[in-house]
């Protein structure tokens, strides 16, 4: 209990001691906790980047899944305008293509009965010059009476 | 060290006494032999087991905190590194909380005293035979394990922080700030509106008491923790006297149930007993509650009274000191950071 050198020399231990932790303990243990503290810090801040990241990109997602969506419908839309069309089309190219039968075998009778009606003309010529032969007992010149007759058969 | 010849004071002096290296009266350089000549030396004298002890929990502390620094890094710490670590931002925190101006050097001095304190204080939980027991045997009379039971230590370090004290009042302050405050306070003369004349006297007045406030500082610093950490470590002394005392009384009722002779077979018994009940409990077929009394009751039976009572006073002893010894370490390092922030502060 006596008080002595001790006293002095662990003052001098003390500030020893002191010094070896100002300089050797304390500056990178708290430096790395500071550091690891940042390294912290930044990571929960990635991860919240992240995640507004991922909600944004989701988003962009339902955005786009609906216009696809919304472009197929427009196609499908699109494919059954122009099935109509093609059809109508075909329909009208057949109603077309009818008609244009239809006229030529129009044509076709008409050429027929006008070929059938000469043909008849010229046998009622002939019979009507036979028959006025036998009529009048004489030779008709068929070439002499030929307009009368023609003209007689037009106006029948 | 309590042999037959001893009385319980010489026991308690015994233990109370340092290990002195100094100059004795007639000149000559050497160890002394008993606290007569220890007291003899006066000032010219060293407490080795103090110095010894506290320079070797000093440097476990530095080699401890220098490794965890060494690998600190920002990956993940694990472990040891992680204690270390909590430590060091629990200090961090304390004395950001306490110490408003920035003195990069605060905070490292504040840990360095925390850990090197509680490292001492610890010590107090050695129980208090075992190293001079084993020191005696190797021929060295006295060895007082715990640094902080020694006045000479606490007063070391708290002049040391006196010492900051002073220079960091003179740095912030300058001469003629300090001495303002030492002299302008508590009663402040030019504030008062006091006369001139009136002044001097005041001053040497204000002066008195501030002295007297700024002394006070490192002694009570200092006592504080010898106070606590001696009284703390005499009560343990107490104890093993008590439970000395205790066994060779109880091994005299047992001599008299017995005759001069404790026969073996009774330790053996008591030993089956003791295991059968532990068996019985690990079987889940005795309560716990009962096998701690059956347990206690054997071991009272054992003529273990005396050694269970001491180890539970022990024991107990040892837990409510834990607490005095992580306060008081924590005291003097607040305390510490305390003043040299009231150092740092202008008025």
């Amino acid at each position: 209990m006596n008080i002595n050198l001790t006293l002095i020399l662990q003052s001098i231990a003390m500030m020893i001691f002191v010094w070896f932790c100002m300089k050797f303990i304390w500056p990178p243990l708290t430096t790395a906790l500071e550091q690891r503290r940042k390294k912290i810090a930044e990571g929960l801040a990635a991860s919240d980047r992240a995640e507004q990241a991922l909600e944004q990109a989701n988003q962009q997602a339902e955005v786009l899944i609906r216009e696809a969506r919304d472009q197929a419908t427009e196609i499908i839309d699109q494919a059954g305008v122009r099935g109509n069309q093609i059809v109508e089309e075909a329909k009208d190219d057949a109603v077309r293509e009818r008609q244009r039968q239809v006229h030529a075998a129009e044509a076709d009778i008409q050429q027929a009965t006008s070929q059938a009606r000469e043909k008849l003309r010229a046998e009622v010529v002939s019979l009507s010059v036979i028959g006025a032969e036998k009529v009048l007992g004489k030779e008709i010149d068929a070439g002499t009476h030929a307009q009368m007759i023609d003209e007689l058969v037009a106006g029948t | 060290m309590s042999g037959e010849a001893q009385t319980a004071s010489d026991y308690i002096q015994h233990h109370l006494q340092n290990l002195t290296y100094g100059r004795h009266p007639d000149g000559h350089w050497g160890f002394a032999h008993g606290a007569d000549e220890a007291a003899a030396m006066g000032f010219w004298a060293v407490h080795v087991d103090t110095m010894l002890w506290s320079l070797l929990l000093g440097i476990a502390f530095f080699f401890m905190f220098r490794r965890v620094a060494k690998q600190a890094t920002t990956e993940t710490p694990s472990g040891f590194q992680n204690a270390i670590e909590s430590v060091v931002e629990w200090v961090d925190s304390n004395v950001k909380d306490v110490f408003r101006s920035t003195n990069k050097y605060i905070a490292p001095l504040a840990l360095t005293l925390f850990v090197w304190i509680l490292f001492m204080n610890l010590m107090d939980l050695i129980p208090v035979d075992w190293i001079p027991w084993a020191v005696g045997a190797a021929g060295v009379d006295y060895q007082k394990v715990v640094p902080t039971t020694d006045v000479n230590a606490t007063m070391g370090m708290a002049i040391a922080v006196f010492c900051m004290i002073i220079y960091y009042s003179f740095k912030i302050k300058g001469i003629k700030g300090f001495m303002a405050e030492l002299t302008m306070n508590p009663i402040n003369p030019k504030e008062m509106g006091m006369p001139k004349y009136l002044w001097p006297p005041l001053m040497v007045f204000n002066f008195l008491l501030e002295v007297v406030g700024l002394l006070a500082k490192p002694v009570s610093l200092g006592l504080r923790l010898f106070g606590n950490l001696y009284a703390g470590e005499l009560i343990f002394i107490l104890i093993a006297l008590v439970f000395a005392a205790g066994s060779g009384y109880v091994a005299e009722g047992l001599q008299a149930l017995f005759g001069g002779h404790v026969p073996a077979w009774f330790f053996i018994a008591v030993a089956l007993s003791v295991a059968v009940t532990l068996s019985l409990n690990l079987k889940n077929k005795l309560s716990t509650k009962r096998t701690l009394l059956l347990l206690y009751a054997q071991l009272l039976l054992a003529g273990g009274l005396a050694f269970a009572g001491g180890q539970l006073l022990h024991f107990g002893w040892a837990v409510f000191h834990i607490l005095v010894i992580i306060l008081q370490a924590f005291i003097f390092m607040m305390l510490t950071v305390v003043y040299l922030s009231m150092a740092h502060e202008h008025h």
